[in-house]
């Protein structure tokens, strides 16, 4: 379970993230939506330990994300992160790219790292690239070798920061599969993401972020078909 | 005596065995060059990493390798190789050029590597980090390897600097190929055979890294 309670987060003066609370359970796909700046992606980082927060408490399995004892790299196995740049490592072919992290951080010989990466490189459907290099694929290619990297550590948790809006629009739609994939999988989702649609099909819970605060927080159709708030009716107005 | 015997006693032509005198210069170049370039190389590596972590080592170190950088190589062989003996400690011209073409190519290499560290963007950074990396392993096997690919060129253009500037540890009476060369032109009176097979020994040393660093660069592409 990961569990957020009265978190702030600044840059500087501003304030990003204003006592956000919000828990989700394993299993479960959150989609997270709001325009930019909103304090969304931001939120994420804070989950990965890669911003630090201001005040307030994040936890991953009853493991306080933010306390000095805690071990971040041991932490962020347990917790893939996909970016909305896909930052394939370019000196290294696409099964090196997903069997990197297996074999020096989880210490998997070389055998096992590739059987690890070749699984979860089919899986995405990127079984017949092994041996290219990521500069000769599409941005969809690549951000599905990105995810397929995050997977090989066999995480508990995935966080999808805006991993479509990079891509050009006819690429968008692999992606997004094989992120419905991941949810047959039953793997523990927090999506954030412009694509209204997908959202409501897709995930359990959506939240609405607007201005650092969660707005709206209810079950994905209910969210979209019939929200509460009169940001979130305006927001989907503009967006949908 | 007459005027033409004298040149003859104290002048004789390029022979054959001055040939061997100037490949052991040569051979004096290419080790005072290769001891500058890898301990330089590797010294400004870790140079331009500290630049790259630290503002504090930005000003400070950035502004003694900026005086490395600025001042004219002769001028710091000489204050140097000067300097020591005031101090009671006299080095020698081998040694003296050494210490200093190695700060000097360190200073050089210094900002080539800050640059090789920071043509790797932070989102991949954080993407490996976000795997579990840890710092080192994320310099090792994802900042290095892109890095030294980006910061190849403008390196081998430092080396193959370095290794022709070395001529001015000569000053130093240090027996390296431009120095052989003035030895054998005082000699002979031949200045233009000399040099021209002088400046053949330079490219046969250079040519080699360069070729090397152009098959390297190849062999690095991407796809």
């Amino acid at each position: 379970m990961i569990e957020l309670n009265s978190v702030n987060k600044s840059f500087g003066d501003l304030q990003v993230l204003k006592g956000i609370d919000l828990s989700v359970a394993k299993g479960e796909v959150l989609s997270v939506i709001g325009a930019s700046g909103s304090g969304k992606s931001t939120m994420l980082y804070c989950i990965n330990a890669l911003e630090q927060i201001q005040g307030g408490s994040i936890s991953v399995d009853g493991l306080d994300v933010h306390a000095k004892s805690t071990d971040i790299n041991k932490l962020r196995q347990n917790i893939g992160m996909v970016f909305q740049q896909w930052n394939s490592f370019p000196h290294l072919t696409v099964l090196d790219n997903v069997a990197l992290a297996p074999k020096i951080v989880l210490r998997k010989s070389a055998d096992e790292a590739r059987s690890i990466a070749e699984k979860q490189l089919q899986h995405v459907g990127l079984g017949d690239k092994l041996d290219t290099y990521p500069t000769r694929m599409s941005g969809g290619q690549q951000q599905r070798l990105a995810i397929a990297r995050a997977l090989a550590m066999e995480p508990g948790y995935m966080l999808f920061d805006e991993v479509t809006s990079a891509l050009d629009p006819e690429l968008v739609g692999e992606v997004l599969d094989t992120l419905r994939l991941l949810r047959e999988d039953g793997m523990t989702m927090i999506v954030v993401t412009h694509e209204i649609n997908f959202a409501r099909d897709v995930s359990d819970r959506i939240a609405f972020f607007h201005q650092g605060v969660i707005e709206e927080l209810a079950p994905a159709k209910e969210l979209v078909n019939n929200p509460q708030r009169q940001r979130t009716q305006q927001f989907l107005s503009k967006v949908l | 005596m007459s005027e033409s015997a004298n040149a003859i006693q104290f002048f004789t032509g390029f022979r054959f065995s001055d040939l061997g005198f100037l490949a052991e210069a040569a051979g004096n170049t290419l080790l005072i060059s290769v001891i500058s370039i890898s301990i330089g190389s590797v010294l400004g590596c870790l140079f331009g990493w500290a630049l790259h972590v630290s503002v504090l080592a930005r000003y400070l170190l950035g502004s003694v390798l900026d005086i490395f950088r600025s001042v004219p190589l002769i001028i710091q062989l000489l204050l140097f190789f000067n300097f020591f003996p005031i101090l009671g400690l006299p080095l020698e011209p081998f040694a003296a050029g050494c210490i200093v073409l190695i700060f000097y190519t360190s200073a050089l290499v210094a900002q080539v590597a800050r640059g090789g560290i920071e043509a790797v963007p932070d989102s991949m950074r954080r993407a490996s980090r976000s795997l579990g990396m840890s710092y080192l392993q994320d310099m090792r096997y994802v900042v290095w390897p892109i890095g030294a690919r980006a910061m190849l060129p403008a390196w081998t253009g430092v080396a193959l600097g370095v290794l022709k500037d070395s001529a001015l540890v000569s000053v130093l009476g240090y027996l390296e190929l431009l120095r052989a060369s003035q030895i054998l032109i005082t000699r002979t009176q031949e200045p233009f055979i000399i040099l021209a097979i002088v400046g053949a020994f330079y490219f046969a040393l250079s040519y080699p890294i360069g070729k090397l660093s152009a098959r390297l660069e190849q062999r690095w592409q991407y796809d």
